[in-house]
């Protein structure tokens, strides 16, 4: 089979030489080929190509846009008293559409989120070495900084991407089945339908910052190992056992410095009086982690042999 | 999903991830050092999170006192001295709440003792390990003792005096030990200044409330309390009380819990525990089970007077002039107008045993006895819990100041706490108000806001027997449903019994501070009426809460069948949102409290409205984390310098040789050694120049693979340096754009098609397209319609043709391929070798490794050859392969053939290399040789060009099986 169709020309290979020997090269003064600049090199829009092709890619934004109509499903075929207006998150989530959002915010904020942002961030750099493309990437030459950078920047606007899907999508379902009512937190607080809308712009913000720890991790475990299960799997670990331990009341004050301590703080924002302490002490937590995690990361990138 | 992709020449995939271990020295000071930082800061949380506090020093020491006054007995006081580092100090009594005893105030002596105090803490008699008999802060008792702890307090050296037998001290405690902290400044005038904390001014007032009075009290500070005579019995704070002096055993202790404060985080390990006065443990059945117990043993450790007029208000549920007198005696307001020294009132919002009207009447009772008063609020009380953290470090670094004099008064003002609304997460917002002055005590009065009531007189009925009663919360546990605010809705008042007037919506935040004043005419066929006026907060969706869950009890005489009284509400400080509404409910009946048993039916309605109380204060702190929006802003800033000094070094000196312009590859003194021991390369030095294609050659891990990826700036070397065309390679340098490589596997994508792969690679170099020569690069792949496909459903050899396809894109001038041939049929291979050769043809240069000699020999103009990482042999193929004319000889006498060789006119360099004889003949053709040699009678079995190339490359070869 190998040589059904697949040769070489002869006329091709005097093409080639032709094309080569009126080619002269230019040279720059750094010594660089004519036409390469460094900041020109794997442009976003071209990772982006590369990565909104894969299937894994599409699977997770289609699963995004699919949970909200599943919550629905689930909600519609277990019939309890509908539009109830007391209650936890679960109880209000059919009270309006804004308490749909919040809901489908909740329930996916403590396990398929962190998962989410892993597998976009986890499999930056593993994922490239695996199919030993990285090495290529690399010889163009892409400055190593710059590909962590074009792959992080990449990585996160497709987190952001369905992490934004999540709540748009679950407003219009439930603008849909529950329609536009006031959002009524556990506590009996009713906001309006237009304040909640900017209550559910400024959470989806403040997920987006408090899952950056995540990203971070998923990162530098990405530049340190050669598959990208590792790096996903690892983050998602990391991530899981930081909620066991944030269940044990016994560390007391030790839990706030679990990365994932303050991932629903968000929901302080449900609220006439809002309290930003816990917000902010959140998004501390997570720039903090996620700086030391990047550092480490791109140090660790910048000096490593490439052996994939 | 395909996560792992195995092609082609796969040695270092191993689908493990390795933890990233530091490989150079730097690189491990960097570790550690980031290491010792974690360390550090954790070291550091750990230190301030309150788990090693520094020990204090403390003393227990049991006191004699006199059993009263003039007394001969004598009553044991358990006390325990808590020392600071620095002696002398000034003193502090730590008098405890009721029910506990000296243990339960251990951790708040302990802060003091470390804020630099003396604390003397002790079991107040018939409590604890005390004896004698409780008289609720006799002053003929229990502050009699007190004044014996001061004498105490004065003969110690560690204490601070400010005269013979008078210690510099003051009196710090919460609800029975506060109004200890009254009475006591009201009789000994060795005390220099007091804060107590939720107590009462009048403990009638606090057991026996009465809210009513026929005339409007002067409401000039906002939490007056009408404290009238004859009040309806709070029965169940009194009974928990009693019950927690009357059981023998010690009480659970004070305050369970905390109050919220701002800035708190949720903690619910913190929410567990007892909520105020202490409810004790049951008996403990210690008397005789044989013996019918006496009646007199109910009456506990309390003294027999005290016991009796217990058993009459509980029984009757009215008070006597008499127990009003015996409580009047007990209680600050008889002291009041004698207290001098600076005073500090903290009051707590969530407290239904002793209101805000409390702390109001001992402020205004204090001032107008000429006496200076401070006073706070806070969000906390009987059912809210004790001062949190920041509250009681106010509380000492006051104290500090007034028997001190250093620094500056913190209480500046007058602060209240204002609870907002519950966060989700469990725990309620709390922001702090600051006033100039207390309303009505240090200003002008206070500002009171008349919203109109809504309703029509109606009718209460008031069933027989009392119930079912009115819950408005059950006392001492309210904050255990976490918030006030939370219990506030489990209010039920059942219909028929209470009476609603409501105002309109407010239309912008409205927040009550104090006790809200409401006019009320009822009628009625009784002699008296009992009724409870509460104020709810009612939501736009008619969701009620009681603030505070507080009730204000009246009793009203019905001389005529009917009576105007003003009623002033429990005090509260509460926000009511905008859209809410205020409801004034009189109900007939409430759980808490003592109701008449007798039905009997009331008309209530309101006459004029309702008169708000409000506090203008400003905000402090507690609003925005300021703290931490400032770290986040600080981490933000010190990544961005980071990234910064990083771009700058990244910058370095830019190291080209420009005498090496031309030269597309110089190896200089190559060496990588990799952590472990293992050396891939070592000193390799070998130079390439234009139009050549050289051959890499040598066995498996001779270090070829190595040295290219060092080519490609893939791999940092240990030692040396490659310089291509001048420049030097390291990782990511611009000249690496002039090189196209093919190493180790293809490296596609493997959901992409061939061509799209191609043509992204060339996008990710930000080149123009019409530099890329796509077509005949394509076509030099050959691959047909496959290009189309995706890359996952290619064979090896596709792979590998488009790889090298992917590596001509550009058309760079250096060429560096790893076993180009690997995975090809002998005419792709054929094929692969001309288009090497004719590319070379171009001035350009190609480097190619190879195991396998013939591969070399065929393609390549030069080679290199290496073994074990060093180099061993290189040149001209030509020359090494069969140098111009040098010949070989396999002969029986290898001595003779070398004397008889270098006879022969023109033949140099002979050497004998086992059964071998080398010589060049120098343009003597190999049969005269031969000829001569056989000429001297020696036997030649092999004559053939020299292939110096083969024997070193079989050398190593051999070499490798042995």
């Amino acid at each position: 089979m190998s040589g059904n169709g697949v040769h070489t020309d002869p006329a091709a290979l005097d093409e080639l030489t032709e094309a080569a020997r009126h080619e002269r090269t230019e040279v720059g003064a750094d010594g660089a080929v004519a036409g390469y600049q460094a900041s020109r090199t794997l442009r976003l829009g071209v990772e982006l190509r590369r990565q909104l092709r894969r299937r894994r890619t599409q699977l997770v934004l289609g699963f995004v846009v699919l949970l909200p109509f599943i919550l629905v499903f689930a909600f519609e075929v277990g019939q309890s008293g509908s539009n109830r207006r007391s209650g936890g998150f679960v109880d209000l989530a059919t009270a309006s559409a804004p308490n749909f959002v919040v809901l489908a915010l909740f329930v996916a904020g403590g396990f398929l989120l962190p998962t989410i942002v892993a597998l976009f961030f986890g499999d930056t750099i593993a994922s490239e070495a695996s199919w030993s493309s990285l090495k290529y990437l690399l010889a163009i030459p892409v400055p190593r900084h710059r590909v962590l950078r074009q792959k992080a920047i990449a990585s996160g606007l497709l987190s952001i991407l369905a992490l934004v899907l999540l709540p748009v999508v679950s407003l219009v379902v439930g603008l849909l089945w529950y329609g536009a009512g006031d959002a009524i937190s556990p506590t009996g607080d009713a906001i309006p339908f237009g304040q909640s809308l900017l209550v559910i712009a400024v959470s989806t913000v403040f997920v987006v910052i408090q899952l950056a720890w995540v990203a971070a991790l998923a990162l530098l475990l990405s530049v340190s190992t050669d598959a990208p299960l590792g790096a996903v799997g690892g983050t998602v670990l990391v991530a899981i056992l930081s909620q066991i331990l944030d269940q044990i009341t016994a560390l007391g004050g030790l839990r706030d410095y679990l990365p994932t301590h303050y991932s629903t703080a968000w929901i302080d924002l449900i609220a006439n009086d809002i309290d930003w302490t816990n917000i902010a002490a959140g998004v501390l937590s997570s720039i903090v982690y996620a700086t030391v995690f990047v550092l480490l990361a791109a140090r660790r990138f910048a000096t490593k042999d490439i052996t994939s | 999903m395909t996560l792992c992709e195995f092609s082609g020449n796969f040695t270092y995939g191993f689908p493990v991830p390795r933890i990233p271990f530091p490989r150079t020295r730097r690189g491990r000071l960097l570790t550690a050092g980031v290491v010792v930082v974690i360390l550090a800061a954790a070291g550091a949380i750990w230190a301030t999170s309150g788990r090693g506090p520094t020990p204090v020093a403390s003393q227990d020491a049991v006191l004699d006192v006199p059993a009263a006054p003039g007394s001969p007995d004598q009553v044991r006081l358990d006390t325990t001295l808590y020392l600071p580092a620095r002696t002398p100090a000034p003193a502090l009594l730590l008098p405890h709440g009721f029910g506990a005893d000296k243990t339960s105030v251990t951790s708040e002596a302990q802060e003091l003792a470390r804020r630099g105090f003396v604390v003397l803490t002790w079991s107040a008699r018939g409590f604890g390990h005390s004896t004698g008999q409780i008289g609720l802060n006799d002053p003929n008792l229990e502050v009699a003792d007190a004044s014996r702890l001061i004498d105490f307090l004065a003969k110690r050296p560690e204490v601070r005096l400010d005269g013979p037998n008078d210690p510099r001290v003051g009196v710090v405690g919460a609800s029975y030990g506060g109004a200890l902290a009254l009475l006591l400044a009201g009789q000994d005038k060795r005390v220099d200044a007091i804060s107590p904390e939720i107590t009462y001014n009048d403990l009638a007032q606090g057991l026996v409330p009465n809210a009513a009075s026929a005339t409007a009290p002067a409401a000039t500070t906002p939490a007056v309390g009408a404290f009238a005579a004859d009040g309806v019995f709070k029965r169940s704070w009194a009974g928990i009380l009693f019950s927690a002096g009357a059981s023998s055993g010690s009480g659970s202790g004070g305050l369970g819990t905390e109050a919220p404060e701002p800035g708190q985080q949720t903690d619910d390990s913190a929410q567990s525990g007892g909520g105020g006065g202490g409810a004790a443990a049951a008996p403990q059945g210690d008397s005789a089970p044989r013996q019918l117990p006496s009646t007199g043993s109910v009456c506990g450790r309390f003294t027999a007077e005290i016991c009796q007029a217990y058993t009459e208000l509980a029984t009757t549920g009215r008070v006597t002039p008499a127990t009003v007198a015996l409580l009047r005696r007990l209680s600050p307001a008889s002291v009041t107008n004698r207290i001098s020294v600076p005073t500090l009132l903290v009051q707590g919002e969530a407290d239904t045993l002793f209101g805000l009207d409390q702390s109001d009447a001992t402020a205004r009772q204090i001032t107008a006895a000429g006496g200076k008063v401070q006073q706070i609020w806070y969000a906390g009380g009987h059912d809210g819990g004790g001062p949190g953290p920041q509250l009681r470090a106010k509380i000492g670094d006051w104290l500090w100041f007034h028997l001190t004099g250093e620094g500056a008064d913190p209480v500046t003002g007058f602060a209240y706490d204002v609870q907002g609304s519950l966060r989700a997460s469990g725990a309620p917002s709390v922001r702090i108000l600051n006033a100039p002055d207390y309303p009505g005590v240090g200003g002008a009065a206070t500002e009171r806001k008349a919203l109109a009531l809504q309703g029509q007189s109606q009718t209460v009925v008031n069933p027989p027997g009392g119930v079912p009663a009115a819950v408005s919360g059950i006392p001492g546990l309210n904050g255990l449903a976490g918030s006030s605010r939370v219990s506030g809705l489990f209010g039920i008042d059942p219909p028929g019994e209470s009476a609603r007037f409501t105002t309109a919506p407010v239309d912008s935040q409205l927040l009550v501070s104090g006790s809200s004043t409401v006019r009320l005419r009822v009628a009625g066929t009784t002699p008296d009426a009992v009724l409870f006026v509460k104020l709810y907060d009612v939501s736009p969706d008619g969701t009620r809460a009681l603030p505070g869950n507080a009730v204000a009890p009246i009793r009203v005489p019905l001389a005529g069948g009917a009576a105007e009284v003003t009623v002033t509400l429990a005090g509260i400080v509460r926000p009511i949102e905008s859209g809410h509404a205020l409801q004034v409910v009189v109900a007939t009946t409430d759980q808490a409290y003592s109701t008449p048993i007798s039905p009997a039916a009331y008309q209530i309605s309101v006459d004029g409205g309702l008169s708000v109380p409000v506090i203008p204060g400003r905000a402090v702190g507690g609003g925005w984390p300021l703290g931490n929006l400032l770290a986040i802003i600080g981490v933000l800033v010190a990544a961005l310098v980071v990234a910064v000094i990083t771009a700058i070094r990244r910058r370095r000196a830019h190291r080209a040789d420009p005498a090496l312009a031309t030269v597309p590859l110089v190896i200089e003194g190559l060496s990588k050694a990799y952590p472990g021991g293992v050396t891939a390369v070592r000193d390799l030095s070998f130079r390439v120049e234009p139009g050549q294609v050289l051959g890499l050659l040598g066995p498996n891990g001779a270090g070829k693979t190595t040295t290219l990826r060092m080519m490609m700036g893939l791999i940092t070397p240990t030692a040396g340096q490659i310089r291509v065309f001048g420049h030097e390679i390291h990782p990511g340098a611009p000249v690496l754009s002039r090189i196209g490589s093919f190493v180790e596997g293809s490296g596609f994508l493997p959901h992409l098609s061939g061509e799209l792969n191609l043509r992204l690679y060339w996008d990710a170099t930000g080149r123009p397209a019409e530099r890329a020569h796509f077509t005949e690069a394509l076509e030099i792949a050959g691959l047909g319609s496959a290009v189309h496909r995706k890359v996952r459903t290619y064979s090896q050899g596709m792979r590998q043709r488009l790889a090298i396809a992917q590596a001509m894109l550009g058309l760079p001038e250096l060429l560096v391929l790893d076993e180009p041939t690997n995975g090809l049929d002998p005419p792709q291979i054929h094929q692969m070798r001309e288009v090497l050769q004719r590319y070379a043809a171009t001035g350009r240069t190609v480097v190619v490794s190879s195991h396998l000699l013939a591969e070399v020999e065929q393609t390549c103009t030069h080679v290199v050859v290496m073994h074990r990482g060093q180099l061993v042999a290189s040149g001209e193929v030509g020359d090494l392969a069969a140098a111009g004319g040098e010949a070989t000889f396999r002969v029986d006498d290898t001595e003779a053939a070398a004397t008889a060789l270098r006879a022969v006119g023109g033949v140099s360099e002979v050497d004998i290399e086992g059964d071998l004889v080398h010589a060049d003949l120098d343009g003597l053709p190999r049969a005269d040789a031969v000829a001569a040699l056989v000429r001297a009678g020696i036997k030649v079995e092999q004559a053939g060009p020299r292939r110096r190339l083969e024997d070193a490359f079989l050398r190593l070869v051999g070499e490798e099986s042995k």
